[in-house]
């Protein structure tokens, strides 16, 4: 309760005014982030590290996160929102950071979805619990909220997008080869082993060099490709939603490894079309209203270095026995008779278009995850099943609400029972 | 080799076994309480002389929603319920076409023919064997005797069926008017039905030879009876198998056939043997750490306590009041010095005026001649039905009358919280009178009365029910969320070997944080206040008592009357009316009591409103049911000035010309036409169309969309636009339309006054939605005589860039030239402004008009499609009955700014909301009343901030939430508690004439 929070705290809440992240913070201040992808989160802190920040991810996933997060939210907003501020006061409480020198740090997406909202939520959350005090930084692409202690230059945001293209390489190989392992946790124990190799490479400029990043994209997938395996083809099963939701284990009851026991293959798209996506945005902003020309053509040139990358990973992939996603323009074209480009609150139509990528790669059976009442997946995602299976009568998508108040049990006979139709389809 | 299918249901255990033929040997059905591998024992081994010895080896596999746990710590095989459903039925009735099947918690149907599909309900319980308990319960009738009631019933009620706590919001008003229980019983039926084909079938039409399964259809005839004619199904057609019950175990048994053979004594033995993993990480401390522990909180709260008189051989005057709740009546007598004569305390069975009836009788029984009473009031839902029943002298809101009560066991008492059996009410007390009132909201209420269903299930009364919890070691965490979650989380609870003490004390711990976290939404001690009173008949649970001081971490006082207090405070009233004698009627009168229910339609007006008259001895009449005072005032329309009313008035006539020289446009009127209808249809004008605007929302309008709805929890405001699309379609049928319009606009017009000027996500894309779930809308449909359907992405905010755009769609989808464009850009724009202005000044009109006559102002603050009256339900004119004048949040806005929030401003219909807040902050005369759709997600952002705002001033802050229901009863409680402490507000205002006031009326 906020009582002991307070005392520890010592001091009075802050005032009206935002907790700015000082200059001086950047040296003594340990930054919190929540995790949210088990394998790109764990490079974001070594590129934030690398810039001088020091960033701390934070893993608990004990059920009292969620009460916590209830607790101190509007019981009535996403999901995502409830465990993270949840998991954020959490770690507060626990004692194990000196709140003198303790930032928090959330991404911020700035679109029409509430999820842009999350930060406030956050303050308000923290300022009840007692630690109005506490700084957060927002991370974004859409220049909200200024901190004269943290800045998103372009050497962070460079390490970031690489971060995020190995992070999808190694997610897309690891999950083809984690079903079949003949030794278990042989594919996390090279992503690990990985991910120091990856950090070495970035201390020296040798390491953002083109060239030496298409040699370790090459390397990842011949290492994977290495991993002994048995066995024979299981059902690929498809994961898209909400984008919390769809990665976090904490979000989705650990789906991943109920796909794994129930012995299927699951399929999760990357990180990098929900980047290239967000650019692509803006892009279509102009194109369709005529307005903000300048952020366009910004946002075009961050979109076409993404997407070169992405282009280039994908030929990695090719290059061996690995499935390779396809790049974010095939996506894009897929979606055209479904919904319109202007579609860009959450996660918008790129939701819909992994569902067609998936079916259009042979992988027709699709959990789409998001969070109860989630309301650009009203529309996106439940709102395009019916149109999607009636044109792809293979489709056979199964739509689960992740909620505190809903149960594993009922999440996963709903799953079970898309599991059991695709069995039946062979 | 034999077969045995065993299938574990959220509520039941059914166990089949078969012979090498498929013959049924065994079957076994019944509920298992929470144990359901003992039950599962049991019938094994009731079995086992069918099947033969322990040696002989059979097939076995394990299905339903609980069996899952069951099969993975006994390593059975496990099948899906659904594909053991249809394993059955392929073998069984091998030409059906649709199965449907209605378990306990889930719902399924199946197509097999035309496109095999299988669907289940989603996270909402809404049409399942859980609903009908739940509801049987309310009519406090067994299933088997709700069945035979619905089976006489005369007519049907509309009754929400998409979740059990809504259904209960329309059933309880109901119960509580009068309605027949025979109807009502009928109506829940047809609400499961609905639920089926509106939720579960979307749209795929079930025909055919349907085949229909599960508990409730095997044992329900009136449900058979209602999916019979509701589908217009024969004999042949409908088909209920006498064993549907057992078709999931059939499945099971069928399915068995692939897995290895087991011996029937290990089969038996891995079941007893099985030891589920319990995990202890997600439990709660214990309440109680020991029995004297227990005894000294007994002690504390007995001193809250109230004399006892005898009221045989009494001798004086007496105060009677009656507190008529939702789901029980409540009956206090006293004396003079505030001494109970009389209590009374019990579920209304559904008739609260013969319950009623019954302890008046009682009172004069055992009174005798002694007794006088000298004031009689009434409160509750049921306040003026019981009022004009008896003609009791007056009637109080019930909040007031709480506060009356509890002022008497708590002088310095500055925060009252009632959980009753199906709500949650909480005021703040300052100065002695209620300052600020919060409600449950229609998701979360129930939880009181929860405790009870879920004890009856268990075969347990509640309040034995609930003492089990106050020692429980582990109590299970069911989290806060609504009665539906609970109740899966419940069965979570079971499957993970949680004992029924844990689950318990689990419940009593849920209903406390729904109380604190969902509705209160204060987590600090001190934001409630120093002298709490806990109070309502769900305290009397210790358990729950205990829960809420040790997650509040604070004393609190709870009366010996708590489950009486509403009543108790009416009589207090009642004594402050310092009467001479209560027109209450007497012991002669009440021997000829005569009471007689009547149902009808209004038609007043469109919404033809179910009107439940009750007639008393004398020709006293009630009116219930009824969306406005017409009826009751004999049709008269209340001239007030009413914003609401003149926006959706003025909008609905501005559809102009009926057809132009090019033809008409079809426009859904609904979400944002509410405010853009005045730009396009000038826009249309100009261009030489005329503009045709679907009907008028109502239910039925909902109904014809129903079916092509694909999230249900969606707002109520969304779900509305399937129904007006079927509304244009069918105006296309009768004279062509020439499109239907209906533009994206994730951006709405920029009014500086925040962020950015986003509408929200469905506004923004709901007409995506549309085109891809309504069949005559997508792009093939053209040819086939329906007309095109008009998305263009648009954006207001900038009117050059927006004619450029508009420009280019509509040169290419309505061949209309440059100049003629950029002219109806140019008309559409000056129309906007010019509709904005004249809601300005109707609002200058209507605030003059209330200084003038001295009347208060409500501002009805929500979005501009919160002005369907299919949408607020009348709130308005309810608000102009009780004597107001209504304004909306967009009339009010002279002097819009950007408001200082805490949030991220982003939504231009939200930073509205914020400005009106602002502005209602500062005038006296007005109060703010927030109207916010169920499912809103934005709403759970603005709702925080706004009531922040107000409070900030020190200002009152009211929410109404509203869905596809109609429970007018509790909003009307709402606006009168905010009246009552208006009034209370401005007499301490005015200080020299202070003085006290009883709140009769």
């Amino acid at each position: 309760m906020p009582a002991d929070a307070r005392a520890m705290d010592g001091i009075a809440d802050g005032a009206d005014e935002r907790v700015v992240f000082t200059k001086e913070m950047k040296k003594t201040h340990t930054i919190l982030f929540p995790q949210m992808l088990p394998i790109h989160f764990s490079l974001f802190q070594k590129c934030f590290e690398q810039e001088g920040y020091h960033v701390e991810l934070l893993t608990e996933t004990a059920p009292r996160i969620a009460r916590t997060g209830l607790s101190y939210v509007h019981n009535d907003i996403c999901y995502p929102a409830i465990l993270v501020i949840g998991q954020m006061i959490d770690a507060l409480r626990s004692g194990r950071y000196d709140l003198d020198r303790t930032a928090l740090m959330i991404t911020q997406t700035g679109g029409g979805c509430r999820a842009s909202n999350y930060i406030h939520l956050l303050r308000k959350g923290l300022k009840r619990a007692g630690f109005g005090r506490i700084p957060v930084v927002s991370l974004n692409l859409a220049g909200l909220e200024k901190n004269p202690g943290f800045k998103l230059s372009l050497s962070l945001a460079r390490r970031l997008v690489y971060a995020i293209v190995y992070g999808d390489l190694m997610m897309c190989v690891a999950n083809q080869v984690r079903p079949y392992e003949r030794e278990r946790g042989a594919a996390d124990e090279l992503i690990s082993i990985w991910a120091d190799r990856l950090q070495e490479s970035f201390h020296t400029p040798r390491g953002f060099r083109r060239r030496a990043i298409r040699e370790n994209m090459d390397g990842i997938v011949r290492s994977f490709a290495r991993i002994p395996v048995e066995g024979e083809q299981k059902i690929r099963v498809g994961v898209v939603g909400e984008i919390y939701i769809k990665y976090a284990p904490l979000g989705n009851n650990n789906l991943e490894e109920f796909l794994l026991r129930e012995q299927t293959e699951p399929v999760v798209p990357g990180l990098l079309d929900f980047l290239i996506f967000k650019c692509d945005n803006r892009v279509e902003d102009a194109r369709l209203y005529g307005s903000r020309r300048l952020t366009g053509l910004g946002a075009a040139a961050l979109k076409g270095f993404v997407c070169g990358w992405q282009n280039r990973m994908i030929e990695s992939i090719k290059r061996s026995r690995f499935r390779a996603p396809k790049p974010f323009a095939a996506t894009k074209a897929l979606v055209k008779d479904y919904l319109g480009y202007g579609n860009k609150m959450g996660e918008g139509w790129l939701l819909t278009g992994e569902m067609l990528e998936l079916i259009d790669s042979g992988a027709p059976n699709i959990i789409c995850a998001q969070p109860f009442g989630c309301l650009p997946n009203h529309i996106a995602g439940k709102g395009m099943i019916r149109a999607i299976r009636s044109r792809n009568p293979k489709a056979n998508i199964v739509a689960i609400d992740y909620d505190a108040g809903a149960t594993k049990v009922n999440q996963e006979n709903r799953i079970k029972l898309m599991l059991a139709s695709a069995r039946k389809e062979g | 080799m034999k077969r045995i299918g065993i299938d574990v249901g959220s509520t039941t255990v059914k166990v089949v076994a078969l012979d090498e033929d498929g013959a049924t040997l065994y079957t076994a059905y019944d509920r298992h309480l929470s144990r359901a591998r003992d039950k599962t024992l049991a019938m094994l081994g009731d079995a086992r002389g069918l099947v033969g010895s322990d040696g002989e080896t059979v097939f076995a596999s394990v299905t339903g929603s609980a069996g899952m746990g069951v099969s993975r710590t006994c390593s059975l095989p496990f099948v899906q319920e659904v594909i053991a459903t249809r394993l059955a039925v392929d073998k069984l009735i091998p030409d059906a076409d649709t199965v449907v099947e209605l378990g306990g918690e889930d719902a399924k149907i199946l197509f097999l023919t035309g496109g095999v599909e299988q669907r289940m309900n989603g996270s909402c319980a809404g049409g399942t064997g859980a609903f009908i308990d739940q509801m049987a319960t309310l009519l406090d009738a067994s299933v088997s005797e709700l069945d035979e009631l619905s089976l006489k019933a005369t007519t049907t009620y509309r009754i929400a069926s998409r979740c059990g706590v809504f259904a209960k919001s329309d059933l309880q008003p109901l119960l509580n008017q009068g309605a027949r229980k025979e109807d009502v019983a009928r109506s829940i039926h047809q609400a499961v039905v609905d639920q089926t084909i509106s939720g579960l079938a979307q749209g795929r039409a079930i025909a055919g030879k349907v085949v229909f399964l599960g508990g409730p259809l095997a044992f329900q005839r009136g449900l058979r009876d209602r999916f019979a004619q509701t589908l217009s199904l024969d004999d042949r057609h409908a088909v209920f198998p006498d064993n549907g019950q057992y078709y999931p175990a059939i499945g099971a048994a069928l399915f068995a056939d692939q897995s290895e053979p087991i011996a029937f004594g290990e089969l038996v033995s891995r079941l007893r043997d099985a030891r589920e993993s319990r995990s202890l990480d997600d439990r709660l401390p214990p309440l109680f750490d020991s029995r004297e522990d227990y005894e000294s909180f007994r002690e504390r709260h007995a001193r809250a306590d109230a004399p006892r008189r005898d009221l045989a051989g009494y001798i004086g005057d007496a105060y009677l009041g009656i507190d008529a709740g939702s789901t029980t009546t409540k009956l206090v007598l006293i004396a003079p010095d505030g001494g109970v004569l009389y209590d009374f305390y019990s579920s209304n069975a559904g008739s609260p005026v013969e319950t009623v009836r019954g302890q008046l009788e009682r009172i004069y029984a055992i009174g005798g001649v002694g007794l006088k009473i000298r004031g009689s009031a009434s409160t509750g839902y049921g306040e003026d039905l019981i009022k004009a029943a008896f003609s009791l002298d007056a009637g109080l809101v019930e909040t007031v009358a709480h506060a009356r009560a509890a002022r008497r066991f708590c002088p310095d008492v500055d925060y009252i919280i009632d959980i009753g059996g199906q709500d949650i009410k909480c005021f703040t007390i300052r100065g002695g009178a209620v300052d600020g009132v919060t409600l449950n909201e229609a998701c979360s209420s129930g939880c009181g009365s929860f405790l009870e269903t879920f004890a009856k299930a268990m075969g347990m009364d509640c309040a034995d029910f609930a003492r089990l919890g106050l020692f429980a070691e582990h109590p299970v965490d069911l989290g806060s969320r609504c009665t539906v979650f609970m109740n899966s989380s419940v069965k979570q609870a079971q499957k993970d070997g949680a004992s029924i003490e844990d689950i318990s004390a689990g419940l009593s711990i849920s209903v406390v944080k729904n109380a604190l976290f969902k509705v209160i939404r204060a987590n600090d001690p001190d934001e409630l206040g120093l002298h709490i009173v806990a109070q309502g008949g769900t305290f009397l649970n210790d358990a729950v008592l205990r829960a809420f001081e040790s997650t509040l971490g604070r004393e609190v006082t709870r009366p010996a009357l708590a489950g009486l207090m509403g009543a108790y405070g009416a009589a207090l009233a009642a004594m402050d009316l310092e009467l001479d004698r209560s027109a209450m009627i007497g012991e002669t009168g009440l021997a000829s009591f005569k009471h007689t229910v009547k149902t009808s339609r209004c038609g007043l007006c469109g919404n033809n409103c179910a009107l439940t008259i009750s007639t008393f001895q004398g020709g006293r009449r009630y009116i219930a049911g009824n969306g406005c005072e017409r009826p009751v005032t004999g049709g008269e329309r209340n001239t007030l000035p009413n914003l609401m009313r003149w926006k959706y008035e003025t909008l609905r006539a501005m559809s102009g010309a009926a057809s132009s020289a090019k033809g008409r446009i079809g426009i859904p009127m609904g979400l944002n036409m509410f405010e853009n209808l005045p730009f396009w249809t000038a826009f249309f004008g100009t261009l030489g169309y005329g503009v045709a605007i679907s009907d008028p929302s109502s239910r039925a309008l909902y109904r014809r969309g129903q079916h092509t709805i694909p999230s249900d929890t969606v707002c109520y405001p969304a779900k509305l636009m399937h129904g007006h699309i079927e509304s244009l379609l069918e105006k296309h049928a009768g004279e062509p339309l020439a499109a239907i319009f209906y533009p994206c606009m994730p951006y709405n017009f920029d009014e500086g006054c925040g962020d950015n000027h986003y509408n929200c996500p469905v506004v923004a894309y709901y007409p995506e939605l549309l085109k891809a779930n309504i069949p005559s809308l997508a792009d093939g449909a053209r040819g086939n005589g329906f007309p095109p359907f008009l998305t263009p992405y648009l954006n207001p905010d900038n009117e050059r860039a927006f004619t450029s755009r508009a420009r280019r769609f509509f040169g290419h989808a309505l061949n209309a030239d440059r100049a003629a464009v950029t002219r109806a850009a140019r008309a559409a724009y000056a129309s906007y402004r010019a509709w904005k202005n004249a809601v300005l000044a109707e609002g200058r009109k209507a605030i003059a008009f209330a200084r003038e006559t001295g009347r208060k102002m409500i501002v009805l603050a929500g979005r501009p499609y919160h002005v369907d009256p299919e949408i607020h339900h009348g709130v308005d004119s309810l608000l102009c009955a009780l004597g107001l004048v209504v304004l909306t949040e967009d009339a009010i806005l002279d002097a819009p700014a950007r408001q200082n929030v805490k949030v991220l401003n982003q939504w231009t219909y939200q930073s509205r909301l914020y400005n009106a807040a602002a502005r209602v902050a500062e005038e006296p005369d007005m109060e703010l009343v927030q109207l916010v759709s169920f499912g809103c997600g934005i709403d759970a952002i603005t709702t925080d901030e706004t009531r922040a705002m107000m409070e900030r001033k020190g200002r009152l802050y009211t929410q109404i939430k509203i869905d596809e229901i109609t429970n007018l009863g509790a909003v009307k409680i709402r606006l009168r508690s905010l009246l009552a402490a208006m009034e209370e507000r401005m007499r301490k205002a005015a200080p020299q004439d202070r003085m006290e006031v009883s709140h009769a009326g």
